[in-house]
């Protein structure tokens, strides 16, 4: 049996991976590949932001009631990153190694604490509450498509 | 389980309840460097009355303000514990920790009654708020090895206190205790092993991964090795009951807990995705070695009872423990929570853009973080040299009380650029 926890986490550690890529190639100047690995990691988190914040948390809103809790704190943290996450585009674009890798580290510690808060308790929560919803929130996610993409 | 249980987390604590601790702790590592430039003997024997006060700067003083104030930040973020009344709790604790230790301090330096009352007073008050506090906190945590560590920790917080309490009623000639020296040891392995080892290893648990985007813990470690090691410690403080024999299979498999998480997180720590310099890696990469050459000092002692006699071999343990390990540790910790916590503090309240506002890395140079680094390393190596020649002992102190001095230093400078963007402190 599938749970949000499992799918969830697994896309955090795959978003994970593709962030330290683009860290590294950043570290080496190594733009050429520093660009690809980066759309790469951008184009993840959009989608994984968009499964949360489209499917899994009105489900969730719904399911509890809960509209001002913890998916509301956890909307407010994406924007942060995406913050971030815009501003180590311009470093890619303007080659800016110093620039990237301080956001980059700083995104690192947000995302990781963000995650240990999903990990630890707004998925086995949704696990738990969604009940035999549980299955069609996991289709709608697996069908989700990235903002932007075609 | 009701249906938000675990799911408190609202937005974090205001910036000064963790910073009002994470702030002062560097000025009782700076006095515990003084005390030993000062007092080079508190290096002599591990009972005189600066070795004691050294100990208590280090362990009061540094690592349980930063240990508190960080867990005050940290429940609600692993647990989803968040502590009722922060502030109110925040001002309690650190006020009667800091003038707690102070007056302790005074009291073994000068046998004075009156400090030994108030340094009850005051440590009792505020370790007993916290720990009130903490364990309603962590009740209604959401189970995890970290949660079960952080409460394994809590109680060897709360058993260190309630010896201390005792110990120093009875240092100040109002009770006396059956067996001094027994509570004695209890009250420093207890201290050391149940309280600040297991602590970190229940917080490395987490902060080990995410820092370095490494592998996790292995589950089975992650599930039994802090159990493990707080049975052993149980039955090692009532070691009165045991035979001879089971003294010493009991310290082995402390000494094998110790050393299987110091080698498990180098291991992690050489498998991470993240393979920038980084200051707070180094830091660990000390700590973790540190462990292993005090588990190495306790082997030695095992196999050359003279060793095991000799006066610098406690104190070999000491500077291992406290300083190569524990103050590590909490120092390189420091450089990822105070600039972090001004960073994010900084975005929320202005809700500010990304770009126009310092990254983490700007917060403190790194240069600085670097220099202090080295510092700190240097320090550890004459401390650890003035056992065999005690003239090392004063640029020890000196040393330990510069780096110390310029942890401070780099964590005011990430205050200072918090505030002049316009960050709120409260």
């Amino acid at each position: 049996m599938r749970t949000i926890l499992e799918y969830l986490g697994t896309d955090h550690r795959a978003c994970d991976d593709l962030f330290a890529s683009a860290e590294e190639a950043a570290g080496h100047e190594d733009w050429n590949r520093g660009r690809e690995m980066f759309g790469k990691f951008q184009a993840a988190m959009a989608r994984h932001l968009a499964m949360e914040e489209d499917v899994l948390f009105p489900a969730f809103e719904e399911r509890t009631g809960m509209r001002a809790g913890p998916t509301q704190v956890m909307r407010m943290e994406h924007a942060q990153m995406r913050e971030l996450i815009d501003a180590m585009a311009q470093a890619v674009d303007a080659g800016d190694a110093e620039r990237f890798l301080g956001l980059s580290e700083t995104l690192n510690v947000l995302m990781q604490q963000h995650n240990l808060k999903e990990e630890n308790m707004l998925y086995p929560m949704s696990d738990r509450t969604l009940g035999e919803e549980r299955e069609r929130v996991l289709d709608a996610m697996d069908a989700c498509q990235a903002p932007g993409a075609a | 389980m009701s249906q938000g249980a675990g799911l408190s987390f609202e937005q974090a604590p205001p910036f000064s309840v963790p910073l009002r601790f994470l702030l002062t702790a560097p000025l009782f590592l700076a006095a515990a460097g003084g005390l030993v430039a000062f007092h080079p003997e508190a290096l002599a024997s591990r009972w005189t009355a600066p070795a004691l006060a050294l100990t208590h700067a280090l362990t009061l003083g540094f690592l349980a303000m930063v240990m508190l104030g960080a867990l005050m930040q940290m429940l609600p973020v692993v647990a989803g514990a968040t502590l009722p009344a922060p502030r109110a709790l925040a001002a309690i604790t650190h006020v009667g920790l800091t003038l707690g230790t102070l007056a302790l301090l005074a009291g073994f330096l000068f046998a004075d009654a009156l400090a030994w009352l108030a340094a009850l007073g005051l440590l009792a008050t505020a370790l007993g708020v916290f720990l009130v506090a903490s364990a309603a906190a962590l009740m209604r945590a959401v189970a995890s090895d970290t949660v079960r560590g952080i409460r394994l920790a809590w109680v060897g917080l709360a058993a260190t206190a309630g010896l201390g309490v005792a110990l120093a009623a009875s240092r100040a000639g109002w009770t006396t205790l059956p067996d001094v020296a027994a509570a004695i040891d209890a009250h420093a392995l207890v201290g050391l092993l149940g309280w600040v080892l297991l602590l970190v290893i229940a917080v490395a648990y987490q902060v080990v991964p995410m820092f370095q985007l490494t592998p996790p813990y292995p589950p089975r470690l992650a599930r039994w090795l802090a159990a493990v090691l707080a049975a052993a410690l149980l039955l090692r403080a009532g070691a009165i009951l045991l035979p001879p024999g089971g003294v010493a299979l009991i310290d082995g498999v402390l000494a094998a807990g110790v050393l299987v998480f110091a080698l498990a997180t180098l291991r992690l720590q050489a498998q991470r995705r993240r393979r920038l310099a980084d200051v707070t890696l180094d830091y660990w990469r000390i700590a973790m070695a540190s462990l292993v050459a005090a588990v190495m000092a306790w082997g030695a002692a095992r196999a050359w009872p003279a060793w095991a006699g000799h006066d610098a071999y406690p104190l070999l343990l000491g500077v291992l423990f406290l300083g190569g390990f524990a103050v590590s540790v909490v120092n390189g910790m420091l450089y990822k929570i105070v600039p972090f916590l001004a960073w994010f503090h900084l975005q929320a309240q202005l809700q500010a853009r990304a770009g126009s506002i310092p990254t983490m890395k700007e917060m403190i140079s790194q240069r600085a973080m670097r220099g202090q680094f080295r510092l700190h390393v240097a320090a550890c190596l004459l401390l650890a040299g003035a056992l065999a020649w005690p003239p090392l002992a004063v640029p020890g102190g000196v040393a330990m009380a510069a780096s110390a001095l310029w942890l401070a230093a780099n964590l005011a400078s990430a205050v200072r650029r918090f505030r002049a963007f316009g960050g709120r402190w409260a």
